[in-house]
Formats: C-alpha cells, sequence, structure tokens
C-alpha cells in the first residue's frame, strides 16, 4: 500500500512545486496548471489521448464482438483459434514494437519496402507527422483485439441456452440472435470493456515511447509520454507531476462511473 | 449456439476466424521467417525463406543483448515477484474471502483506485526516493514495486477461489483443534493451488514483459531485464534485423512455451474478474 499511496500523495504535492529532481523545490501554486494550460504540446497529447480512446472503443470491441460471435457457431477448433488470438497479448510490448518497425513499416526491408516495389505509394506511416498516432495505434491493435475476442466469447458462452434456442425457434437469423439476445445478455461485460478501455486509453505509454518516443515533432505524443520526457529528460518533475494529476483525474471520472455501473447493477 | 447451421454459414465463419488467425499470427511468422536470414536476405523480401538458415543471428542477438546475465535478472525478478504477490496475496485474499461485506467494499474501492491509477502518478516520486536511498539498480526493490503493483488484482482473484471452498471444511478442521494458521495451510491451500498457480503465470507474464518500471529503475548494465537489454540494443544497432528478430524470438520463447503448455489458466487468469460469472 506505502509503495503506492505514499508516492501518489506526494506526486499532488509536487504537482504545486517547481522541482528539478535535485535542488530543493519550490513552491509556485497553480503555476505548474497555468503552464500546462499554455502549453501547445500539452493540448496536442490531450487531443491524442482521445484520439486514441475513441480509436479502441470502437476498433478492438467492434472486431472482438464479431470474433466471439463467430466462435459461438463452430464447434470445433474453438480453443485453437482462442490461443491464436490472444497470443499477441502475451508478446513484450518492446518485441510486438520492433516487430511492427523492422518487418512491416520499415521503408528498408519491411512490407512497405516489398509494396514500394511493386509499384504501390505507401510510406513508413511512423516517419510522417499525420500519421505517425495511427501507426502505432494499429500495432497496439493487433496485440490487443483477442483480449477482447476472448473475453466476449468467454461472456456469450454464459448466455442461457434456453434463450438462445427460443430465439432460433422463432427464426431469429445471426445478426437479429446479436442484436436482440446476444449483445444484450453480455451488456454488462461490454459496458466494463469500455470503461477500462478509457482507462488504458490514457495511460497508454509503452508501444508510443517505443516505436515514435511521441514524434515526429510532437505528433503522436500523449500525456504519460509528455509527463515521463519532463521528469526524466527535461527535469521537470513538478511540472510532470501536474500531468500525471491530469491523467489521473481522467481515470478517475471513468472509474466513477465503473463504480455507478456496478451499483446499478447490484441494485436490480 | 449449437445449433445446426447451414453449411454455407459454417464455411463463411471458418474464412472469417482463418482470416483473423492469419492477421494476428502474420507479423510472429514474420519474426521467426527474418530471425533466420542475413540482413541483406531481409531487404530483398521480409517474407522470402531463408536459402540455409542463418543460426549466427541468434548468437550475435545472445551476446549483443548480453542474454546470459538479463535473462537471470529477469528470472530473479520474476520468481522474488512471484514469491511476494503469493506470500502476501494469499493471506490477504483469505482474509477478504471470511470477512463481512462492509470492509470489502472499502478494499474493492482502493483496490480499483489502484489499478486505474497511472503508473506515473506514483512513478516520479517513487524514483527519486529510491534514488536518494540507493535502491535505483536493485531488483529487490523493483520486485516489491510490482508486488504492489500486481497485487490488487492477484487478491481478487485469489479471493474468488478463496470463496469456492465450502466454509464447512473450515468449521470441522477448528472443531478439530486446528490453530488458523493450519486451517490456511492445510485446509485451504491444497484446495486454492489452481488459483496459486494462475496467479503466478500471470504475475511472471507481466513481470517478464514489463517495460515502463523496468527502463526507470533498472538501468544499469548488470541489472537490467531481458526486455529492456533487448530494447537498448535494437536501439544500437538499429539496422541488423535479422538479430534484432532474432532476440526478439529468444525474449518470447519462453512465454510462448509456457502459454501454449498452459494457455487455459493463462487465459482464466487474464480474463478473470473481468467477467461476472
Amino acid at each position: 500500500m506505502s509503495i503506492i499511496f505514499l508516492p501518489a500523495l506526494l506526486t499532488v504535492v509536487l504537482a504545486f512545486y517547481r522541482w528539478d529532481g535535485i535542488s530543493d523545490p519550490t513552491f509556485i501554486g497553480f503555476g505548474n496548471f497555468e503552464k500546462l494550460w499554455g502549453d501547445r504540446i500539452f493540448w496536442k497529447a490531450l487531443k491524442n489521448n482521445i484520439i486514441w480512446t475513441a480509436l479502441f472503443l470502437t476498433f478492438p470491441i467492434a472486431i472482438g464482438l464479431i470474433a466471439a460471435s463467430l466462435l459461438m457457431l463452430v464447434r470445433r477448433g474453438r480453443t485453437f483459434f482462442q490461443v491464436v488470438y490472444f497470443l499477441p497479448m502475451i508478446i513484450a510490448t518492446v518485441i510486438t514494437a520492433r516487430i511492427w518497425q523492422g518487418m512491416i513499416y520499415n521503408p528498408q526491408s519491411g512490407i512497405v519496402a516489398m509494396l514500394n516495389r511493386y509499384g504501390y505509394d505507401v510510406r513508413d506511416p511512423l516517419s510522417q507527422t499525420s500519421t505517425a498516432l495511427y501507426g502505432v495505434a494499429v500495432a497496439d491493435l493487433w496485440h490487443w483485439w483477442g483480449f477482447m475476442a476472448v473475453i466476449f466469447f468467454a461472456a456469450m458462452r454464459q448466455v442461457s441456452q434456453e434463450q438462445i434456442e427460443s430465439a432460433r425457434i422463432e427464426g431469429a437469423n445471426y445478426f437479429q440472435l446479436m442484436r436482440w439476445v446476444m449483445i444484450p445478455a453480455i451488456m454488462p461485460t461490454i459496458a466494463l470493456m469500455m470503461v477500462m478501455t478509457v482507462i488504458w486509453s490514457f495511460l497508454v505509454f509503452d508501444f508510443i515511447f517505443i516505436m515514435t518516443q511521441g514524434g515526429p515533432a510532437f505528433t503522436s505524443e500523449v500525456l504519460s509520454t509528455m509527463a515521463y520526457r519532463k521528469a526524466f529528460y527535461e527535469l521537470g518533475v513538478g511540472y510532470a507531476a501536474a500531468t500525471a494529476l491530469v491523467i489521473s483525474l481522467f481515470g478517475l471520472t471513468a472509474a466513477f462511473f465503473y463504480i455507478r455501473l456496478q451499483n446499478r447493477e447490484e441494485a436490480e | 449456439m449449437n445449433l445446426v447451421e447451414s453449411r454455407i454459414t459454417i464455411i463463411i465463419t471458418y474464412a472469417l476466424l482463418g482470416i483473423a488467425a492469419f492477421t494476428a499470427l502474420f507479423p510472429i511468422a514474420l519474426m521467426l521467417l527474418n530471425s533466420l536470414k542475413t540482413t541483406p536476405e531481409i531487404a530483398l523480401s521480409p517474407l522470402g525463406m531463408p536459402e540455409v538458415p542463418y543460426w549466427n543471428n541468434y548468437v550475435n542477438a545472445w551476446k549483443g543483448a548480453n542474454f546470459t546475465r538479463t535473462f537471470f535478472n529477469s528470472g530473479v525478478l520474476m520468481f522474488m515477484t512471484i514469491a511476494l504477490v503469493l506470500s502476501t496475496g494469499s493471506l490477504t485474499a483469505y482474509v477478504l474471502a471470511r470477512k463481512k461485506i462492509k470492509s470489502w467494499k472499502i478494499v474493492t474501492v482502493y483496490l480499483l483506485a489502484t489499478t486505474t491509477a497511472p503508473i506515473q502518478l506514483f512513478l516520479f516520486p517513487l524514483y527519486f526516493g529510491f534514488a536518494k536511498l540507493g535502491l535505483i539498480n536493485n531488483i529487490f526493490a523493483v520486485s516489491i514495486v510490482y508486488c504492489a503493483i500486481f497485487s490488487p488484482f492477484s487478491i481478487m482473484l485469489l479471493r474468488t477461489y478463496f470463496l469456492a471452498v465450502p466454509k464447512e471444511l473450515e468449521e470441522a478442521a477448528l472443531v478439530d483443534g486446528a490453530t488458523s494458521w493450519q486451517v490456511f495451510s492445510k485446509v485451504y491451500l491444497p484446495l486454492v493451488w489452481p488459483g496459486l498457480l494462475t496467479v503466478s503465470l500471470i504475475v511472471g507474464l507481466y513481470t517478464w514483459n514489463e517495460f515502463l518500471i523496468a527502463t526507470t529503475f533498472l538501468q544499469g548494465p548488470e541489472s537490467r531485464t531481458a526486455v529492456v537489454s533487448y530494447f537498448l540494443l535494437s536501439g544500437q544497432y538499429s539496422r541488423d534485423w535479422g538479430d534484432l528478430m532474432a532476440g526478439a524470438m529468444l525474449v518470447s520463447a519462453p512465454i510462448v512455451i509456457l502459454f501454449i503448455f498452459l494457455q487455459r489458466r493463462f487465459i482464466e487468469g487474464i480474463t478473470g474478474g473481468s467477467i461476472k460469472g
């Protein structure tokens, strides 16, 4: 408890100081937050976090739901597909990032290079200011959707067989069954995953730090990479603490909704 | 939905599932394939088969990332973290499973708050505090940090296993004159070991793969973990993709092999808690 709680409190305190990590901290009140408000990169990072959240609220959840519902249709190979879909999830981020950078996006030796040779004009998305964030998001998405699929599949298997059968007898096709039986039945799980997605999206660090360091020209910067850079490369620990507080604010808001969601369920 | 589907539906379903599986496996296959090719071969085409398997990549990667040392570090860190999480987590879970709902609510909120709080929130003071105490590059200190981070979810998961043990067993043991400790160690532990195994696997996986804390707290060449060392290797010689893919294979191999053998436990552990049963 003390490992997390005490430093977290210290961070809250530090957010009101100017500190380089070495000399004595100076109290500056809301100075760090005022500076954040006027910081162009902060707004860029916040916008990127919001884009990231939107991307991960839609694609992995949609793909996960489709894959899970398809798995429900088959009898053989369920375990095999689950294991395969889950495999990317257990590989270290550093490795996933390097595979995408070196084998796929690389303009000298990756799939991108191969497409160039066949005459398709594709570029390394990580080197372009307009696409860097999306380039990283695709790699993260690749490792992430299988997790959603496995979770939704586990939830769908708990839907009562009778409900499904009666819908079938009434002549519901696959899409109707999904729309009116399966999705409503697993809604609590979907809602929980959406709340967690919001939290995780504001925490995203590894993929961006490893693949682009927030570049080029801060176009893929998110709040967590910005805070890390400020604290360890630019010796602005107080400023970084203020940024971390802003991240926590989003996380806490999402957590608040999560608790409300749970309470409502328990009341039902 | 174990109802009879038309043949066409089944074929389309398998085709779609197959495409998804291909997407999941394609980058992994690229890693495997190119780990056995020389740099000119990779530049020629990432999809081509290696003429002769070029095992030298593995030797280079092993030396370049100093895996003899860093694998050892990762292993020590992993076992220390698992031991810490299991010893503190199982006791806490046992107490929580046998307590009244009221305190459970508060603990849940705390556990939830710690899982949703960003690592950055406690990272900076922790780093400078550790630096003052001379704990940077100390593997044991980092395993305590991991224990603090992984405990909440481990406790939640273990609690469900403890709850599944019938209360009568505990009562019977108490009637026979067993102490609390004996009840815990002789009655519960033998019954909840699947839960302990699941938690060990997940904590082991996360510890092995963890990057942010490892790269911040373990910077010295003698205390780096395999993942951090691989990260630095790929920064240094970012052109030699054959070596890098071989290194990637080496770092992921232990995890992937373990996952394939114990996939049910892994999936159960990682998805557990997210689904209400």
